[in-house]
This record gives structure tokens, sequence and C-alpha cells, in this order.
């Protein structure tokens, strides 16, 4: 598909001085097995860690097998069975959700709204950038240090400044009810910097006579926001959307470091669950049957995602 | 530039003048832009100097209620003493290596590929593309278990081999790569041939160099993912002295319990190397992920 494109693309632009050349350069391109040898390197890290893997954890779901070894044998369609029936397996496939909900507006409007006042104040420019990027590059684990400690419901930064200013202060982390939406709050100071980078260099390539038109035109500023700035930048939004949807889902490491999937359960995801069954209950063969059901789920909600805005696109 | 400043009512003409007025007298828009860009990326930094304010506290000062910015007594002591016990230096060593293998291997293979793809026709080629390009779609997370049971049948567990090998599948970067070389025109390989270059020597000496900035976008978001990878280290990882820095931080930091300027000082120590890569790379770092974005 892409190179089909690509190569007629090739034969219009290349075709200036001799397109008979270009044509048999590209049309009847020799059929080779040297393009083949680029491929492979790559190929067999894909088939070892990927395909392989894929293939086997399928098969795993119908065994007995745990990882603590032993015999292992056929049960048919047990696992999925119990996977499919167990409401653990619903609740945490639910804060999945919840989780991405609450994360994926928050991360697209405040990654909008950052790259706005940045793209505005430009003078102050490499210091927004450095401020509102930087926690991108931390270790999940010392942001979560850092957030459990501001958190602390006695000791905690949060709690010490709302004390101070006379209101009371949260459970954070330790609630069931305010649990999943601190972690959003977390992950979005931890992550928005890639959203933000991206709207900041779609906004800058917007050209500048555009703008300049429209002053002449006596748009003001927020006019110019709002009918040259957002509209121009719909394909980004799209791509960002579709990204941290994506992102979003499969979201685990942030939430187990800081909550441990609780309290009482409340914010353990379908990931951890997968981890929970497979590495702490030692059952492959159940955890394999969880994983397939969730990357059934990711790959329909992905497909669906990128039919949904192509067909925006056109 | 003029969208910093009012924009001028009559013409476009007078652009310069209005400039060097903006620049004497604000408007009143303007300065709270700035007051409220300022306040945001000062918020910002808050937790990053919240955590670096308690580890420099003495241990007795850092449960103050109501909590205090600064310390009469700064103090050294939490680094110290977390440097001192030295599994810090251990896991950052250990990130260093694994990181580095999955940066190398991550850009031979996909650079390889894509390569591969983009100028040669091969028997399979559009389903071998669609194959690789359907990984995409697959979360990694969801093959722990039996990419876990693979690693201890080849006996890779608690090796850098076995934190980096499965790091390496990356077929996200192998379309970047390709939708790179596409767009570069095929002339100079076409002359390059003709002097007798083999495909590998017209790859090296002559797409390369033309490709360095989305080779270094590339190795720089290999190398923050791997570093900043948890799961799988995680998992495969069991003895202290094989884990990877942010997998020590998370694990076994948490045992430290109640000496908070221990933990925030390993929390800063955590958060330097790859603070200092993205200062001296920030450049390659904005354009590339505006190079990825735009064209994505």
């Amino acid at each position: 598909m892409t190179h089909s494109t690509t190569d007629s693309t090739r034969t219009v632009t290349g075709g200036a001085g001799d397109a008979s050349h270009v044509v048999v350069d590209v049309r009847r391109r020799p059929t080779t097995w040297t393009g083949l040898w680029f491929v492979l390197p790559f190929l067999a890290f894909y088939l070892l860690f990927l395909v392989w893997p894929a293939i086997v954890g399928l098969g795993y779901s119908f065994t007995d097998r745990s990882l603590a070894g032993g015999p292992v044998s056929l049960v048919g369609l047990d696992n999925w069975n119990e996977s499919l029936t167990d409401p653990a397996l619903y609740d945490s496939l639910w804060n999945t959700l919840v989780f991405t909900l609450l994360s994926v507006p928050i991360m697209v409007l405040l990654a909008l709204g950052l790259a706005l006042l940045t793209d505005h104040a430009r003078r102050l420019g490499w210091f927004l950038r450095l401020s509102f990027f930087a926690p991108f590059v931390l270790p999940v684990a010392v942001m979560a240090l850092i957030w459990e400690w501001m958190y602390n419901p006695s000791l905690g930064l949060f709690n010490g400044v709302l004390g101070q200013i006379g209101l009371e202060g949260s459970q954070w982390l330790f609630s069931e009810d305010t649990a999943m939406f601190s972690v959003v709050i977390a992950t979005a100071w931890w992550q928005v910097g890639f959203n933000y980078l991206l709207y900041l260099a779609a906004m800058q390539s917007i050209p500048k006579d555009v703008y300049e038109a429209a002053s002449i035109d006596g748009a003001g500023a927020w006019q110019r926001v709002g009918r040259i700035t957002l509209p121009m930048l719909s394909r980004t939004t799209v791509l960002i959307t579709v990204l941290q949807l994506i992102g979003s889902l499969r979201v685990f490491e942030q939430v187990y470091l800081m909550t441990g999937g609780g309290p009482n359960f409340a914010t353990r995801t379908i990931i951890q669950y997968i981890y929970d069954s497979g590495f702490v209950g030692l059952r492959i063969g159940l955890a394999s049957s969880m994983a397939y059901i969730f990357m059934a789920l990711v790959v329909v909600v992905s497909i669906a995602q990128f039919r949904f805005f192509a067909q925006k696109e056109d | 530039m003029t969208t910093a400043t009012r924009p001028p009512a009559t013409s476009g003409a007078s652009r310069v003048e209005v400039r060097t007025t903006a620049r004497r007298r604000p408007a009143p828009g303007v300065i709270a832009l700035y007051t409220v860009a300022a306040l945001a990326a000062l918020l910002w930094l808050v937790p990053l100097a919240w955590a670096i304010a308690t580890s420099i506290k003495p241990e007795g000062e850092t449960t103050a209620m109501p909590p205090t910015w600064f310390t009469a007594n700064p103090t050294f002591e939490a680094y110290l003493n977390v440097l001192g016990r030295g599994d810090i230096v251990r896991w950052t060593a250990n990130s260093l290596i694994s990181t580095t293998l999955v940066t190398v291997l991550t850009l031979i293979v996909c650079v390889l590929a894509a390569y591969g793809f983009s100028r040669f026709d091969f028997r399979g080629r559009p389903w071998l593309f669609a194959l690789i390009i359907g990984g995409i779609l697959i979360p990694p997370q969801t093959l722990i278990v039996p990419q876990f049971v693979l690693m201890t049948q080849l006996g890779l567990v608690d090796t850098y081999w076995g934190i980096a090998l499965p790091q390496v599948v990356a077929p996200v970067f192998v379309f970047i790569l390709k939708r790179f070389f596409d767009a570069i025109p095929r002339d100079y390989e076409d002359a390059a041939r003709m002097d007798g270059a083999g495909p590998v020597r017209v790859l090296w000496s002559v797409v390369l160099p033309l490709s360095r900035p989305i080779l270094t976008a590339v190795g720089i978001f290999t190398f923050i993912g791997a570093w900043n990878n948890f799961l799988w280290p995680f998992l495969v990882t069991t003895a202290p002295e094989m884990m990877t820095l942010p997998v020590g931080l998370g694990t076994v930091m948490g045992g430290y319990g109640i000496q908070y300027a221990q933990v925030m000082a390993s929390a800063v120590l955590g958060a330097v190397p790859l603070l200092v890569v993205f200062l001296l790379f920030q450049r390659h770092i904005v354009t590339g992920v505006a190079g990825a974005g735009i064209k994505g």
C-alpha cells in the first residue's frame, strides 16, 4: 500500500529528464533477495520475541501450566471460562477505562493549553519548554517516589499547604474515591510533555503570513487562536488523541508503584491483574487467557479509531 | 513574533514601529500572558524542587508540619548515605549497559529493515511489511508471561541480554525510518552504485549521512524509553545487583520507609542521568518529536 504510492509518486516526480529509465527502474525493479537480507535481522528479533511468544501464549491459555513448574495438561476452555466470568477481571478493565477516560481529555487539553502559552510567550520559550518537558524523561520510579511523598496524608506537601490556608486535606492515594484521580494528576505532570511538544511543533509550522493577514483584517489575539490556530491543529489533535488513548489503555507502571492497585483493588489495572495472576498466583494459563482478552480489546479499539479518523480525514 | 504583541489596527507596514513601542510599554494582555506562563512553568517545577528541598534537610526536619521549603541546616548527608550503600551506583551502571545494548541493536536492525523495505523488491515484501506494522497494535505488556518463560528457557534471566533483547523489537521505528528513507531522492545512490558500491556501502556512506536528524531522534527516544522501561526489567531481574535504576528505585527504595531525605536523595540521583541527556540533546529531542508529529 504505502510503497506503491511512493513508487508512483517517484515515477511522476522523477520523470523529468529520462522518464523511460525511471519507469524501468521502478516498475520492473528486479525481484532479488537483497532486500530480504536487510530485513532479516529485525525479522529474527520480531519472530523470536513477539510472534513466537504470541503463539506460545495462546497455547498456554488452554493448559494449566504453572510458573512453579510441575506437570502440564490440557484443560480446554477452562481458563477462558474462568477469566470471562471473573468479576475481578471486569473490575480491572473498568479501572483501566476510568484511568483512560480521565487521562485522555486532561492530557490533550493541558498539552494544548501549555503549548498555546509557549507559542505566545516566545521570550520565555526555552524556560517553558524545559519546565513542561523535563518530567517526561524521569524514570517512573522517580516520579512515583516524589508524588507519593507529596501526597502523603499526614506529612506531605499538599495537605500541609492546604492546612496552612485552612482547608481540609485529602487522603489522596489512600482513599478509594480519590486514588485513581491522584494517579491521573501525577501522570499528567509526568507525561504531558510529549503531547505538548507535538502541539508546539504543529503551531510553529503554521505560516506566519496567515496570522498577519488576519491581523490586518482586524482579528484580535483570541480570534486568531480560535479561527486560525485551533482549526489548523485539528490533524494534530486527532493524532495526539489516538496516541494518548492507546497509551492510556496500557497503563500499569505508575499505578502499580504508587498504589500497588489499592486501596481495596480500586486502582488495579488489567495489566496488573495479568501480572498478579501469572507472576504472583503463578497461573500462567489463566494469565495468558486474560492477556489475550485484553490484547483483543486493544486491537479492536485501535483499528476502530484508525478507521474512524481515516474516514473523517477524507 | 507579532503574535505576542498587539496587532496594528491600520496596516501591516508599521510592524517594526509597533514592536519597539510594545517593548517599552507591554499591553496588559501581554503582561497577563507572561505572568500565567511563568507561573505555570514554576508550578511544573514544584515536584522536582520539593524533592531537592527534602533531600538536603537533616532527617529530623523532613516531617515538620507545616512543611518548610528551606532548611537552616542544609546537609548532603542523605546523598552520602545513599551513595555509600553503593546499590544506586550499581543500578545506574546496569541501566547504562542494558540501555546502550538496546539502543545500538535497535538502530542497527531497524535501519537495515527500513532500508530493505524502502529500496528493494522481494518476494513477500507486502506481507512482511504488514506483519511488522501490525505489531505496533500489540501491547508488549500482554506478552510478558510467554516472554518470561522463553527467557527462562534461554537461561537469560538476570542477565543484560535478558533485559535488552525483547526491547529491541520496535516496529514503529521501522515505519518512521522507512518513511524518511522513502523521501530521500535515489539519484545519489544511483551515482554511488555506478561507482561500484554495494548495497550496504550505499546505505552506510550515502543514505545514513543524509539521515542524521532522524537517526538521532530515534536513538534518543530508544534510549529514553529503554532507560525508563520498568515492567520488563522488573520481571527479568530477581537479584538486586542486576536491577536497573528504575527497578531498584521502585522495589528496594520502598524498604527505606520513613527516611524521607534519603528516599528523595535517591529520587534526585535517579533523575540526574536522563536530565543531563535531555539538557545536552534538548534541540534534537524537540525537533525529533516535531518531525515525527508533523509527518504523522
